[in-house]
């Protein structure tokens, strides 16, 4: 090779001696890159951090356990008596998020079974843009949607006086998880190798049988991450079910009660109360209590698909 | 007595109603997506009018346009990407490129899925406290888009990420091979070939903040300006904020002017997710292996 | 003869599976050393180590020494430099996404050649060294990934020589091609050999027959023969394995 170089006298091939040492730059952009990958870390713990901070006088000085969490008495800006039970507020939250995932669930599943099972390809590239498109349309014009479109109908359907209650934003809810529930819950059935339902069809099993004894045990954990993630989707909603709830704080009895979830008191109320008062740490706690929740909800349906890799 | 027949019928009907049920539940529900910008439009479009685009809003926000919300939505969204889609590559670079499988990179993982989990009030919250108090910004365009840009910066990765992933590994191995650094690799075999999806995917991310209003509400966005933003450090006013006011907080307001706000929001989000879906299709095209 | 590369009790492993045990191996300068045996034996990770390919690998843990000219190749932090003067070939032809002549031009601009005299030269050499300059010296410009798995192979070839290396490892590289571009590139390698030292792992046993100088027979790590050809392939041989995987009888 190095005669090859004699030959060709114009050729000095420097680069070719020289010992590179990684240079500066270069450590320097891959400091920035792993700095970067902490990020999410770093942000995580910020949140929290934050939230703890604002909400801190509140949970060292007024905060009662059995008050907070077992009380329906939320009356932050009484003259008489203060009150922080967020009970209402967090039975609002469940019975739209339950209900909400009551709806979306099966449809959603029986979605995603239909566009992975039996959908012609061009249907199927046809129902993902609708489910792009879906999962687009922003929570504010989902409340209004509620309150235009919904309200109406359930007043006239039910002869109900009122149409924004729970059922209300159930169905909105519904509507709004279900894109994220059909499109993981795909994912999921997707998953299961092409051989089982090859196996299983040429025992003579029919789509049915395939379905419900070969496909959706072998999918059960990615499809009950999608229902976890759907949960977790609605229990964090926040203008969608401002709007759609009817805005009263009281444990509904039935469909057509109004009802407040934890977020969309919040987001009433904040703007309100004086920063740094008792009012606003309280309304930081029950921030606290959401992030938890989620918490909670997402680490377990990663702990479902993961397990469903391995 | 058992008759295959009709028992092989049998089963053929109830596979048939089963596929019937399925299609059924499946186009059902596909319809509101339809059927919901159809209604928009009708309702919405009798306001529409270059004026309502044009105009600032007046008489307390019940007649006029809605010029000012779309300058504001514009402003927050440009910052935010700003400042997301840099540190969303880098973090997606060190999970793809960097990161040895171990309890650190778990750890990473899970916490970008609770960030992209957080409720959108809750990072409202941390907004609140951290940009706003904490660092002094005030409420301000600055603290808003960084409160979006926290809120972005999961959907980000996760979409960088699954584009760096779709480069082959040997293309990675060929350039280390001939004696290309990591860094090196980076730059001229991955990126250039990665590009199209991460564009794609913060293309899908601008749409995403445009219409998000909880993560905003005490971050920046006011419910009615008489001026437009000058600096980053005024407050703006967005079409998310301003569909809420006009629609609950406002009496008086003309029917056809929520419909025709909500409809411009959704046009607005559609056609940036439209050109999301021709950027994904025409780089398919363009892909060079 | 002089040393080349000396490999002292090496060891390689994946998590607690050991893929190569206590090896020690010497190659000589100029010498083209075939190394054959059964899938999982071992050959590609002792391929990859000698050029640190291994360093991109979280999980594989490599012990031991490899001397390349007497100095320690681990000792360097970087290992950019070790890899450009040991050149290595995949089994699978790899087309970087860039046009043919930026493909061969790669490493020594990643190297920091921007001399365009210099670049030309280097891109018309390494693609007659490679047998493809008559194929495609009228479309430099075309995509590399277009090529026929063939083109690509000598392609991924012509890229290993654009660096000049003093050590070619090649990795089964006539897995994905045709017995006439075999030929081609069996006789690229003969002529290569008077300037480098070439290992080649080779599943093929009449190709290590026709090209090496001398063939070890690697199986669960270790290396059971080494020998040069006349005689590992006249039948004088220590391990009655070799001699059945040569004759075929498993493998």
């Amino acid at each position: 090779m190095e005669m090859k170089l004699e030959q060709a006298p114009t050729l000095a091939m420097e680069w070719r001696k020289k010992k590179s040492s990684k240079p500066k730059s270069e450590r320097f952009i891959e400091f920035l890159i792993k700095a970067g990958g902490f990020s999410s870390i770093f942000l995580i713990a910020a949140i929290l951090f934050f939230i703890l901070k604002e909400s801190f006088p509140f949970l060292v000085g007024r905060f009662e356990f059995k008050e907070f969490f077992f009380s329906i008495s939320w009356n932050p800006a009484s003259v008489s008596k203060v009150t922080y039970g967020i009970l209402a507020l967090l039975v609002g939250t469940m019975s739209v998020t339950i209900l909400s995932m009551l709806i979306a669930v099966p449809l959603g599943l029986a979605c995603a079974f239909y566009i992975s099972e039996f959908c012609s390809p061009q249907f199927r590239e046809i129902y993902k843009v609708l489910i792009e498109f879906l999962a687009a349309i922003p929570s504010v014009v989902w409340g209004f949607i509620a309150i235009m479109m919904i309200n109406p109908l359930i007043i006239h359907t039910f002869d109900v006086p009122i149409g924004l209650n729970i059922l209300n934003a159930s169905v909105i809810l519904a509507l709004m998880s279900l894109p994220l529930i059909v499109s993981v819950g795909e994912d999921a059935l997707r998953a299961v190798p092409e051989t089982y339902r090859e196996a299983a069809e040429a025992m003579g099993a029919t789509k049915w049988e395939v379905a419900t004894r070969v496909l959706l045990p072998a999918a059960k954990n990615g499809l009950m991450a999608a229902a976890l993630l759907g949960v977790g989707r609605a229990l964090g909603e926040t203008m969608a079910v401002l709007m759609a709830t009817g805005h009263s704080i009281q444990i509904p009895h039935s469909l057509f009660d109004p009802a407040r979830t934890l977020t969309a008191t919040i987001a009433a109320e904040l703007g309100e109360s004086p920063k740094g008062g008792e009012h606003y740490q309280a309304l930081f706690a029950i921030g606290l209590v959401l992030f938890l929740l989620s918490f909670v909800v997402n680490v377990t349906a990663d702990y479902l698909i993961r397990g469903r890799k391995k | 007595m058992f008759n295959p027949s009709i028992h092989l019928l049998n089963k053929e009907i109830r596979e048939k109603n089963f596929k019937n049920a399925l299609s059924m539940v499946t186009f059902f529900l596909f319809l509101p997506a339809l059927g919901i910008i159809f209604w928009l439009f009708i309702k919405g479009y009798p306001a529409l009018s270059w004026d309502f685009l044009t105009l600032d809003p007046i008489n307390g926000m019940t007649a006029g346009g809605i010029f000012p919300t779309i300058v504001g939505t514009f402003w927050l969204v440009m910052i935010s990407v700003l400042v997301s889609c840099p540190l969303g590559v880098l973090a997606a670079l060190y999970l793809s490129e960097y990161a040895k499988d171990g309890k650190l990179t778990r750890i990473i993982r899970l916490a970008i899925l609770n960030l992209a989990g957080v409720p959108s009030i809750v990072h409202a919250l941390f907004g609140l406290g951290a940009f706003v108090l904490f660092m002094k910004m005030g409420t301000s365009i600055l603290a808003a888009s960084f409160t979006l840009a926290v809120m972005n910066l999961p959907v980000i990765i996760t979409s960088t990420l699954e584009s760096l992933k779709a480069v082959p590994h040997s293309f990675r191995e060929a350039s280390w091979n001939v004696g290309a650094s990591k860094l090196q690799t980076i730059r001229y075999i991955v990126l250039p070939n990665s590009l199209p999806g991460i564009l794609t995917g913060v293309v899908f991310a601008v749409g995403r903040s445009a219409g998000e209003t909880a993560a905003i509400l005490f971050t920046g966005v006011a419910f009615y300006l008489p001026f437009l933003p000058q600096t980053v450090f005024d407050q703006c006013m967005t079409l998310s904020m301003h569909l809420f006011t006009i629609s609950t907080q406002v009496v008086g307001v003309p029917v056809s002017y929520p419909y025709a706000t909500a409809l411009v929001l959704i046009l607005l989000i559609l056609s940036v997710n439209s050109v999301a879906v021709v950027l994904r299709t025409y780089f398919r095209t363009k892909r060079k292996w | 003869m002089t040393k080349k590369i000396e490999i002292k009790n090496l060891n390689i492993s994946y998590g607690n599976k050991i893929v190569v045990k206590n090896l020690n191996l010497d190659i000589f300068q100029n010498e083209v050393l075939a190394i054959i045996g059964p899938a999982n034996s071992g050959k590609t990770s002792l391929l990859r180590s000698i050029n640190r390919m291994t360093d991109f690998n979280n999980e594989v843990k490599v012990e031991g020494k490899i001397l390349l000219d007497g100095l320690d190749i681990f000792e360097d932090e970087d290992s950019t430099f070790l890899r450009r003067r040991v050149g290595m070939v995949s089994p699978l032809p790899v087309g970087l996404p860039m046009s043919i002549k930026d493909n061969v031009t790669y490493a020594p601009r990643m190297a920091g050649c921007k001399d365009k005299a210099e670049l030309d030269f280097i891109l018309e050499d390494c693609l007659k060294k490679a047998a493809l300059w008559d194929e495609v010296k009228d479309r430099l410009d075309h995509l590399a990934t277009k090529l026929s798995g063939g083109q690509q192979q000598r392609l991924t070839i012509a890229r290993a020589l654009s660096h000049h290396p003093e050590v070619l490892c090649l990795d089964e590289f006539s897995i994905a091609i045709d017995p006439v571009t075999t030929m081609k590139i069996e006789a690229v390698l003969h002529e290569l050999k008077k300037d480098l030292t070439i290992i080649m792992v080779t599943n093929v046993i009449n190709q290590a027959k026709r090209l090496g100088d001398r063939t070890a027979m690697m199986l669960n790590g270790e290396i059971l023969d080494l020998n040069i050809n006349q005689k590992i392939f006249s039948g004088e041989i220590n391990d009655k394995r070799t001699k059945d995987y040569i004759e075929g009888v498993f493998g």
